[in-house]
């Protein structure tokens, strides 16, 4: 499969002087279409930092990314965002939901900044909302649903614009043990079925069985990979247990 | 509606208490600069009352004359050299001056007497309501304004007092011919006034000019101060504009005015400024949302405009159904607020401006915005 994401020879510096944190070392790592990529590692580790690189929201101090072919070498913020705009679809640990929007406006505002307005637009909003089974939430503010809905509410937002990567930083961090399985499944869904690039950020080792790819990283290196089965938990009784 | 939009306007009404105070703000801030314009307005007005319901091509008066009530005054002889001049149709003297009106009750009070041939019809009481301006040419014969009743101890037509001795009679009544001096106008034929005024016969404030149709204006203006020693010759426009110009800001009382309304602007533009500020931070996690999500800086600018455009609209409507209500309970008041069409957009105009520059300190808090935020909020 073609890769999608790429970091290539990433560091980053954080800080300055006796407060300098090398918070990433030469990371190498091409993310292909796909496949779904469970980046894990331990607080502190850089998972952060290497997800806000290669989601062209922070600059490496060393090295370059490439996105669909466009690398971020001397891009300025415009530059960045134009990138993340055409490229790529977050989810967050805290959902980052607009509470003042309804569930479908909220999808849709992904289409906004992208200059995609009007009825074609909240169309293919309320098809997002669908396709995480949320067609009967449209109306609902983000107060008015659970934690599992609103964060599927907030895949059916990175989805929209159909992206070719979808980067989810502890997706599941915020939700029950259920709710965290149903949102990798349709995570890994999204990989497999529609063909997109997924990077997870995740302390979990229980989500483990969902992914096609696990990296480690341990102190600013990626230290260790591992190839998954991608099925979800029932094809693999030993999730959780290690690696 | 664009997204961005709804979500300003969400935003906006969401914090119903900062809304609330923020209008109250606005408001505040556009009903003082109305207001102040608004007199500014009316007392503009007021000062040119008389030139703009005289009917003259062209004013003959002293040079330097600083104003309409200026008492500076010619000698009637240079009407014939004023109609000497090739294109001068007409040559009608005007006189006026201070005064004081004498009440049965022996009380006194000052009055501003504006006297005219009678038949020449350059400056007749307008707005009557009582009696008629033909009467004028009756003996003692005075037309006053039904604003002043009480001052002029006026009971209907036929009221009589005196005027520096000399018996007068009203025989007609106006309505709305108002001083800003609070002074009462006389009108009365200009034999009359010159007696009541004090001055000799042989004098006038101003010779009224009409042309002959066809006549060149700035001709007949320069051949008349060519022709008359120290005498300038206005038109209506330009001596309606000396006239506003000397009460205006010969006498401090435009500035004082145009102060108010400034402070109007600044006490706004601080308000708003200060509640999109608060506000802009206090959505901080949502501009980090867009921004994160690839929104462009003009897309969180629009939000911020958006807010700052509703914020001025609400608030204008308010303040000029506001602003509708001064105008209708000072109309007969001495001194009226006018708030004219024009003034009314002008306002508008200035209060989206005042809006849109308050937006500035919360677009340079957003565009300050990491993105990276969202992964630790």
């Amino acid at each position: 499969m073609s890769e999608v994401l790429e970091a290539r020879g990433v560091s980053k510096v954080l800080g300055s002087g006796a407060g300098e944190v090398h918070a990433l070392k030469d990371i190498n790592l091409a993310l292909r279409g796909g496949e779904l990529t469970m980046l894990m590692g331990p607080s502190g580790s850089g998972k952060t930092t290497l997800l806000s690189i290669l989601g062209c929201m922070l600059k490496p101090t060393a090295g370059s990314v490439v996105i669909g072919g466009e690398s971020t070498d001397g891009a300025d913020a415009e530059k960045l965002a134009k990138l993340r705009r055409d490229h790529i679809g977050f989810i967050f640990q805290q959902y980052h939901l607009f509470p003042t929007l309804r569930a479908v406006e909220n999808v849709q505002i992904a289409l906004d900044v992208r200059g995609e307005q009007g009825k074609g637009a909240r169309a293919r909003a309320y098809d997002a909302l669908s396709r995480v089974g949320l067609a009967h939430k449209i109306d609902s503010f983000p107060r008015e649903m659970s934690g599992g809905e609103q964060q599927r509410v907030a895949i059916a937002r990175a989805l929209v614009s159909n992206p070719s990567a979808i980067l989810a930083d502890e997706p599941t961090a915020a939700l029950d043990t259920a709710n965290g399985q149903a949102i990798m499944r349709t995570l890994a869904q999204i990989a497999t079925d529609m063909g997109r690039c997924v990077l997870v950020v995740t302390h979990d080792t229980r989500l483990i069985s969902f992914a096609n790819r696990i990296v480690f990283i341990e102190d600013g290196r990626l230290v260790r990979e591992e190839r998954g089965e991608g099925s979800g938990p029932k094809l693999l009784p030993a999730a959780g247990s290690g690696h | 509606m664009p997204l961005s939009l709804t979500l300003a306007s969400r935003n906006l009404f969401h914090d119903r208490l900062r809304f609330v105070a923020t209008t109250i703000g606005i408001v505040f801030s556009v009903v003082l600069v109305m207001v102040q314009m608004g007199l500014y307005s009316g007392f503009g007005r007021m000062v040119t009352t008389m030139i703009d319901h005289a009917d003259a091509d062209l004013w003959v008066m002293r040079k330097g004359t600083k104003c309409f009530e200026d008492p500076s005054l010619l000698a009637v002889s240079k009407r014939n050299d004023i109609l000497a001049v090739q294109g001068v149709a007409r040559a009608v003297p005007l006189i006026i001056g201070f005064s004081d009106w004498r009440l049965s009750s022996g009380e006194m009070t000052p009055v501003f007497v504006v006297g005219s041939d009678l038949n020449e019809h350059v400056l007749d009481p307008w707005d009557i309501t009582g009696g008629s301006a033909k009467a004028l040419s009756q003996p003692h014969a005075v037309a006053v304004d039904l604003s002043y009743t009480e001052r002029l101890g006026l009971n209907g037509l036929n009221t009589k007092a005196d005027i520096r001795g000399q018996q007068v009679q009203v025989v007609a009544l106006t309505d709305g011919i108002r001083s800003f001096t609070t002074t009462p106008y006389v009108f009365t034929e200009i034999t009359r006034a010159r007696a009541y005024i004090g001055v000799p016969a042989a004098v006038t404030s101003y010779f009224l000019v009409k042309l002959n149709q066809g006549a060149d204006l700035e001709k007949v203006r320069h051949d008349i101060e060519s022709t008359i020693p120290d005498v300038e010759v206005l038109t209506t426009a330009e001596f309606r504009d000396r006239s506003r110009s000397f009460w205006l800001f010969g006498t401090g009382a435009g500035a004082a005015l145009f102060a108010g309304a400034l402070l109007g602007v600044i006490v706004g533009t601080v308000i708003v400024a200060q509640t999109l500020y608060s506000s802009t931070k206090d959505h901080l996690d949502e501009f980090a949302t867009l921004r994160a999500m690839g929104s462009s800086n003009r897309y969180l600018y629009n939000v911020i405009m958006y807010q700052a455009l509703l914020n001025a609209v609400i608030g204008f409507i308010f303040a000029a159904l506001i602003g509708y209500a001064v105008v209708w309970f000072t109309s007969s008041g001495a001194l009226p607020v006018v708030i004219t069409p024009g003034l009314m957009v002008g306002v508008f105009l200035l209060t989206v401006v005042m809006c849109v520059l308050s937006a500035l300190t919360a677009i340079v808090r957003v565009v300050r915005i990491d993105p990276v935020m969202v992964f630790t909020r």
